[in-house]
């Protein structure tokens, strides 16, 4: 079987989630996996990254997107690879297709299943236009290069007792950086980011108005979850544009998605589609999101919402 | 000093989903007749960040630089009634909306090169149909020039770029020397409408026709063969909660929930 060269995010010592989700995508198609750790304190992380699926592992301190992508392609050029996978994540968006086009190829980007196509190319199916489409591609580059979306992959279960080699690279990266952070923020919030939430409750131009949302933000707090809007919303100013869930904003994939007064645009739903339940309350039953929905109310939702609320406090006892 | 903006010709992601339709032999979106095409939503956010540069910095010549098999100009024109100076088309048959991003990365380059004075390009953070989100960094790769990905602001300070770029959980600035390449995320706002006076100024800009052949672009084989394209299997059937009257149908969708072991 083929090798394959994992790109591999270390934050402060740990590997990433989307990171380790790309090491299980490398270890199904059955491969020798070498991991390319980069970030602070990827050193400390080569052990729980061989426990997670890698044979060979690289590691070095550096998290600059130029510093990655210069080391990525050195180690593809040690190990030959014939595929090398990534996150597609904020660090993968910025490594992974610069480093495909400079080993000459280009990204089979955000896939969500690769595998080994009959003649040995590598298979990638992606959504396209917005998720309204599914694409299933063969890379022709060699190495093929894939970055797989958040949670497309599960993440294997750590065996402590898996023994890989490990070793740390090398590489200049003087004059490699030529941009450079001046500053980092966080944003200051509370609850889960949309990305990471596992129950999302989004708003859309049926509300009506910035009042609607207090009771979204109720029903988030109560469900450990966090509030999306729709674009019509976020134009209409009354959420901030952090809010949006779409082509256009944020791409999210909990695993209960609660949509209330939302159409369910095409654009939209390239936001949602990843969500594993869609539960929509909306005046027009004719509404696109019930298409995608898998329980719906057509109602009002000033009448519908408080009841489901009453309702939840009553089930979850909180 | 000449700001570059690509932008793209896309189906407009805008359209009702029942008019999305995939021919599955032809492996390609077909596209109802009533539906017009759009640029790209994220380029004309690049154009934007553009003109705003201009409006701080003076001078500045904002060159739209577009690739594809054919283009409605109309269509197409909307950043030079937005306020851009010049509009480069690349149009060409071997760049139908096939995925293969190697061959706009190579008309792109060119055409950059033969611009005087480039000194940032600009571009959408991704397309609406491909979604590859990879053509502005393959760029850089081929200038060999800096990248900076989904920012939100973007300022030219003497020879430098300063951006703002969206973290998933906050921001950082990020600076980096001209000439550089930025890709432009929605957080940057919405891009301006035209107004009469733009709309009649780029009535009268004939843009540039280039053809892969007068960049010195020859096709290379494709990044990717496109194997199938589907529409994605449907979720199934969505169970409408119905209930006496609203309040009730509200109550009856928590206990669904709860019976579904959703929640």
């Amino acid at each position: 079987m083929p090798d394959v060269l994992v790109i591999t995010e270390v934050v402060e010592g740990a590997p990433t989630a989307p990171s380790l989700e790309a090491l299980a995508a490398a270890r199904s198609l059955g491969a020798t996996v070498h991991a390319l750790l980069a970030g602070t304190g990827a050193a400390d992380a080569a052990q729980a990254v061989v426990a997670h699926g890698a044979d060979v592992v690289l590691h070095a301190p550096h998290e600059e997107p130029e510093a990655v992508i210069a080391l990525g392609a050195e180690a593809a050029r040690t190990a030959q690879p014939e595929w090398v996978l990534g996150p597609r994540d904020a660090f993968g968006g910025s490594v992974m297709p610069r480093l495909a086009f400079r080993l000459g190829a280009a990204l089979a980007q955000d896939c969500i299943a690769v595998s080994a196509a009959g003649d040995g190319r590598l298979q990638a199916t992606r959504p396209v236009y917005g998720g309204n489409a599914l694409a299933t591609v063969a890379c022709n580059g060699r190495p093929a290069v894939a970055s797989l979306r958040a949670k497309a992959y599960e993440a294997l279960a750590p065996h402590p007792a898996r023994t890989g080699s490990i070793s740390a690279m090398e590489h200049d990266i003087e004059g490699i950086i030529m941009t450079r952070v001046v500053e980092r923020a966080k944003d200051a919030s509370e609850g889960p980011r949309l990305e990471d939430a596992k129950v999302i409750v989004s708003g859309g131009r049926g509300l009506g108005g910035q009042a609607a949302f207090d009771q979204l933000h109720e029903l988030a707090d109560l469900l450990g979850g966090a509030v999306g809007a729709s674009r019509a919303a976020c134009d209409a100013g009354w959420v901030p544009s952090t809010y949006q869930v779409g082509l256009t904003g944020k791409t999210v994939t909990p695993d209960l998605y609660v949509a209330v007064g939302i159409s369910g645009a095409s654009q939209h739903m390239a936001g949602c589609s990843g969500a594993r339940d869609i539960v929509a309350i909306n005046k027009d039953r004719g509404a696109n999101i019930f298409e995608q929905a898998r329980f719906g109310v057509a109602g009002d939702w000033q009448k519908v919402l408080p009841a489901f609320i009453d309702q939840l406090h009553e089930i979850l006892g909180r | 000093m000449r700001i570059v903006v690509t932008a793209k010709q896309v189906i407009d992601p805008e359209m009702p989903l029942s008019a999305f339709q995939v021919d599955e032999a032809a492996k390609r979106v077909a596209t109802p007749p009533n539906i017009a095409p759009v640029v790209n939503g994220f380029d004309e956010q690049a154009v934007e960040a553009a003109l705003r540069i201009k409006e701080a910095s003076g001078d500045v010549t904002v060159t739209v630089v577009a690739a594809g098999d054919s283009f409605a100009a109309d269509v197409i024109k909307k950043p030079l009634a937005m306020g851009a100076d010049e509009l480069v088309l690349i149009e060409d048959p071997a760049l139908d909306n096939s995925p293969d991003p190697l061959i706009v990365v190579d008309a792109l380059a060119a055409a950059v090169g033969r611009l005087d004075d480039v000194a940032l390009v600009l571009s959408g953070r991704q397309a609406s149909d491909w979604d590859h989100a990879q053509v502005p960094l393959g760029l850089a790769e081929a200038l060999g020039w800096p990248v900076v990905t989904v920012c939100r602001k973007v300022e030219v300070e003497g020879g430098s770029v300063r951006v703002e770029r969206v973290l998933p959980d906050g921001y950082e600035i990020v600076e980096a020397p001209l000439p550089t390449v930025v890709t432009v995320s929605n957080e940057l706002g919405n891009p301006r409408y035209p107004n009469m006076r733009g709309i009649m100024a780029a009535k009268r800009i004939e843009p540039t026709l280039w053809t892969l052949a007068d960049l010195g672009v020859s096709p290379r084989t494709p990044a990717f063969e496109l194997l199938a394209l589907a529409k994605p299997a449907p979720r199934g059937v969505t169970e409408f909660i119905s209930g006496e009257d609203d309040e009730d149908a509200g109550r009856k969708l928590a206990l669904a929930l709860r019976e579904a072991k959703i929640l």
